[in-house]
């Protein structure tokens, strides 16, 4: 099978400093996965190396087969990065920015599908502005825009939507849902962790150039911790349920977290014994946000 | 579109956008000079026989304007876009570091040609100016473009800051033009500046463009072709080496 994305073994370098030691990845076809990480993880560092930014100190990357430097023609046709630095072109229009950017991958007639883009970004009053004149949000739009001019099978984004608002968000994942429905591989990195668990059907956690994580989304949220109970009581939490107690919090909360669902039993169970009245009670998931934040602590 | 031609489109699009200040400025700067210098120097340097001051200064002129501007062309545009991170999209895309090169050496050439020509066109207006040998004068002014243009890309891809390009600029390309015979011809110098001179490669650029027009210079243009020519190779092989290993650009 060829793989969308394939990292063997990366490692980077800079002087003393290592940014990837080792770092080994597939992300299959149509798949929708997510890249997390604390800042300086080496998610971006990972990032450029496919994309041809930066060389790996060793090991190889592929784009749907293809090696990322020595067939980097195909690799790079293969891939559309939208960096997360909001960079531009001041000399240009925003039709200008892409018609020139479409021609870079050598494509001659692009307009239709380049209308198609801008429409489908919301682009359209902007098109013949410059890019100067642009506010923050419309920039980012033309990089999401510029790196989908050739149509890439493989769609990198990284942290699309950092600082940018709750239209434009949403606007973007409908967008970039529809290209993963019909077929481009789209991987992610953000810090807004319920994107990802909203989006991403396999996640890859990186830590200090490492992979602490990587499973689909489901399995990671049911593989730590069962559920929360929060509760607020009448009385005092039974000794024995002391144990559980993840978080008290000023308001008289009090939020147990239990390994397994069957546990909400016995808590009940110890709290009609104690005659302890429960006032309100609500039992919560775990999402993402709690399962990186562990997973973090412990690698 | 080939991805070739695109970023060579793109980079004349970038200074031809902004001409006033990429061609017209030069030319006027260049006018300038002729006008100073020719009114104040006239009868004070001894120049080629039966060649009038001002009509000997044209060329000089002419090529100095050519040689800065093409470089200022291939580095300014390299390092602005490094600063302001926009050297991504040319990157990303399935470029050569061969189609690179060329892309952006032959943009910078064509800013040189098209200053160069502006500055010959306007100081017609001073002086008749022969043309002995217009091939030669072709040449020397292409060749001398193509050696600015691609020292002006190896500028671009090691200067991070504005500061270290305007080193490159003010402490290595100004003195070179000015101390290649722009305004006199080395003979008038002392035998140590006349053997300092032919030091300079930019020397040979001027002096071989000037024989294109009075059909007389200070070496041979034969020589003077001929170390253009290793010049450009030297540096063309220097640049591509650059490019392809991704220094400062892929690091």
């Amino acid at each position: 099978m060829t793989y969308a994305i394939e990292v063997i073994d990366v490692t980077k370098r800079y002087g003393n400093l290592r940014a990837l030691a080792g770092v080994s990845l597939t992300v299959a076809p149509g798949e929708f996965f997510g890249l997390l990480g604390p800042n300086g993880a080496g998610k971006t560092t990972l990032i450029s190396i496919l994309a041809g930014l930066t060389r790996a100190s060793s090991g190889a990357a592929r784009i749907m087969g293809h090696d990322v430097t020595g067939a980097y023609r195909e690799a790079r046709r293969a891939l559309g990065v939208v960096p997360q630095e909001l960079v531009f072109d001041p000399f240009f229009t925003v039709r200008e920015a892409l018609t020139i950017q479409s021609g870079y991958f050598g494509l001659r007639d692009n307009r239709a599908w380049i209308d198609e883009v801008i429409e489908n970004l919301d682009l359209g009053d902007k098109a013949d502005v410059n890019m100067r004149a642009l506010s923050g949000g419309m920039k980012r739009r033309v990089l999401v825009a510029q790196a989908l001019v050739h149509k890439p099978p493989v769609i990198v984004l990284d942290e699309p939507t950092a600082g940018v608002d709750v239209e434009l968000r949403q606007a973007l994942w409908r967008f970039i849902r529809r290209l993963n429905r019909d077929g481009h591989t789209i991987v992610l990195t953000t810090h807004y962790l319920e994107e990802a668990e909203a989006l991403c059907g396999r996640v890859a956690m990186l830590k200090q150039g490492r992979i602490v994580a990587l499973d689909r989304t489901e399995n990671l949220l049911r593989l730590h911790s069962g559920c929360y109970v929060e509760l607020r009581l009448g009385g005092d939490l039974p000794r024995q349920l002391e144990s559980l107690v993840a978080e008290r919090r000023e308001d008289g909360a009090i939020r147990l977290a239990l390994p397994d669902y069957a546990e909400v039993e016995g808590v009940m169970a110890a709290l009609r014994e104690a005659g302890v009245h429960v006032q309100e009670m609500e039992i919560m998931q775990p999402d993402l946000e709690e399962v990186f934040v562990q997973i973090m602590q412990k690698s | 579109m080939s991805g070739f031609y695109t970023l060579f489109y793109k980079e004349w699009l970038r200074f031809w956008k902004v001409s006033v200040q990429t061609v017209l400025a030069p030319v006027l700067t260049a006018l300038l000079y002729l006008l100073v210098f020719g009114h104040a120097l006239r009868g004070r340097i001894d120049v080629f026989p039966g060649v009038d001051y001002t009509t000997f200064l044209i060329p000089g002129l002419a090529m100095m304007s050519v040689l800065q501007n093409a470089f200022a062309n291939a580095s300014s545009s390299l390092m602005q876009s490094k600063m302001t991170g926009n050297i991504v999209f040319v990157l990303l895309p399935p470029l050569s570091h061969r189609e690179f090169f060329l892309a952006y050496l032959l943009a910078a050439m064509a800013r040189g040609v098209v200053v160069g020509a502006g500055v010959l066109l306007a100081a017609m207006w001073f002086a008749d100016l022969p043309v002995a040998h217009p091939l030669w004068v072709l040449m020397f002014g292409v060749a001398g473009c193509a050696v600015m243009a691609a020292l002006g890309i190896v500028a671009g891809i090691y200067s991070d800051k504005i500061d270290q390009l305007a080193a490159f600029t003010n402490f290595i390309i100004l003195p070179l033009t000015f101390l290649s015979g722009v305004f006199y011809s080395i003979r008038s110098l002392p035998p140590f500046w006349q053997g300092a001179s032919h030091l300079n490669p930019v020397f040979y650029m001027i002096d071989g463009f000037r024989y294109g027009f009075f059909g007389v210079a200070d070496t041979s243009p034969w020589l003077s072709l001929a170390i253009v020519a290793a010049s450009f190779i030297a540096l063309s092989l220097l640049t591509l080496g650059l490019l392809k290993s991704g220094y400062k650009l892929r690091h």
